[in-house]
């Protein structure tokens, strides 16, 4: 089932519905659902909040075709609950992460989350363990896991340490990927550590332009569902690695990580100790700018994904 | 939570042949529509999920009046509300229908 649109063709990533991102990506009209809202799995949280509830629990899962392969799709809709993990959101993407092991498929994850839903926190905490182990999993058994990531409530909380075990990470400008949110960050150590109302400063440090070049996302695109379709296309063409050297690369890449940059105080200091002309101009340089600019300078995990 | 049921005489039959169809998310000012094949025909049932209490007058009106001006014979509309006001509900119901109708599965 896809939502009644326009096309979506060209349209806003940040601005679409999970339902249409998925539909946008896939080639037209393969997506198949897999426990769809009419089996009504909501969540069994919600009601004692006398919260709403929604028919797929914000999680959408299914098979798809992405340029003429066979893949697994899960989106989550970011305006549902801020696309928090509950039970079975979370239960859903685990079911599709240990289906991709046992049918040797690989899983696009399309990303938009604020992180655990508290009103089921522990469900939610529990959930992310399980899809943590099931991502892994997948990946030990061959799979690609590739996340994608520019929707309105970024990458946070545990979402933020899922992406950080997918094989390859595509986002664009809007989108922002950490552990802990602004305003958290905010809460626990202050106004002077962390203005969470700046706006400039949440992108400079979580942004889709800062992670791509710190290497924590690989690849940068438009905000556009065929650019991000195109770019899950490349994706899926990169050869699947995964075990203890990948692993060990990991652990030496964010350890120079930290030792490059440890000091720097803001998304600009990192920036100028990468060596990238005009750093202070990052925030406003279209796509094809900035990736240039970005061209040899930026960290990547080529070794660590 | 209040739940509402309706169940309205519909004098136009939902066209189209896609068994079922979703639209809208719930989120605050907002709902989702889920829209199935499944009631006899000539009747649209409405089951509704709000979280603003107090409000069945003013569903009624707008469910009874989108029966009238839509084709929606044969349907359940099951909603899941976050408090939308009557023209999101009307709109979304409306979109909906319009899906439901469309070729393919």
């Amino acid at each position: 089932m896809s939502e009644a649109t326009q096309s979506v063709a060209s349209s806003s990533w940040f601005e679409a519905s999970a339902r249409q991102r998925v539909a946008a990506l896939a080639d037209p009209g393969s997506f198949v659902e897999i426990i769809g809202p009419e089996q009504r799995e909501i969540s069994p949280h919600l009601a004692i909040f006398d919260l709403p509830v929604q028919f797929d629990d914000g999680m959408i899962i299914g098979r798809a075709v992405l340029g003429g392969r066979p893949v697994l799709v899960a989106a989550q809709e970011g305006r549902f609950m801020g696309g928090a993990f509950g039970e079975v959101h979370g239960a859903k993407l685990t079911g599709l992460l240990r289906a991709a092991t046992e049918h040797h498929l690989d899983v696009v994850i399309l990303f938009d989350t604020g992180g655990v839903r508290l009103q089921e926190a522990n469900a939610g905490e529990l959930a992310i363990g399980e899809i943590m182990r099931a991502l892994v999993e997948a990946r030990l058994a061959g799979a690609k896991v590739i996340g994608l990531i520019g929707g309105r409530a970024g990458c946070y909380g545990g979402g933020g340490l899922l992406a950080g075990c997918c094989s390859t990470l595509i986002v664009s400008e809007q989108g922002r990927i950490s552990v802990s949110g602004p305003e958290v960050i905010e809460t626990n150590k202050g106004v002077e550590e962390f203005d969470s109302r700046d706006r400039a400063l949440v992108w400079r440090t979580m942004g889709g332009k800062h992670r791509y070049l710190i290497g924590g996302a690989d690849a940068f695109v438009d905000d556009e569902a065929g650019a991000f379709r195109q770019a899950a296309l490349a994706a899926l063409d990169r050869p699947s690695r995964f075990g203890l050297e990948v692993l060990q690369a990991e652990q030496r890449r964010l350890e120079r990580r930290l030792e490059r940059f440890g000091g720097a105080r803001d998304g600009t200091d990192v920036w100028t100790a990468l060596g990238v002309a005009e750093p202070a101009g990052i925030p406003d340089l279209g796509t094809d700018e900035f990736l240039r600019r970005a061209a040899g300078k930026r960290e990547t995990a080529d070794d660590a994904r | 939570m209040e739940n509402l049921s309706f169940t309205l005489k519909a004098p136009a039959a939902a066209g189209g042949a896609r068994p079922r169809a979703i639209v809208g998310v719930v989120a605050s000012g907002n709902l989702e529509v889920l829209a199935e094949r499944i009631s006899p025909a000539g009747a649209c049932t409405v089951e509704i999920a709000t979280s603003a209490h107090g409000f069945g007058a003013v569903w009624q009106a707008v469910v009874t009046d989108f029966v009238a001006r839509r084709a929606a014979g044969g349907l359940r509309l099951s909603i899941n509300d976050g408090g939308a006001r009557p023209d999101t509900v009307a709109l979304r119901l409306a979109q909906a229908v319009r899906l439901i109708e469309e070729p393919g599965a």
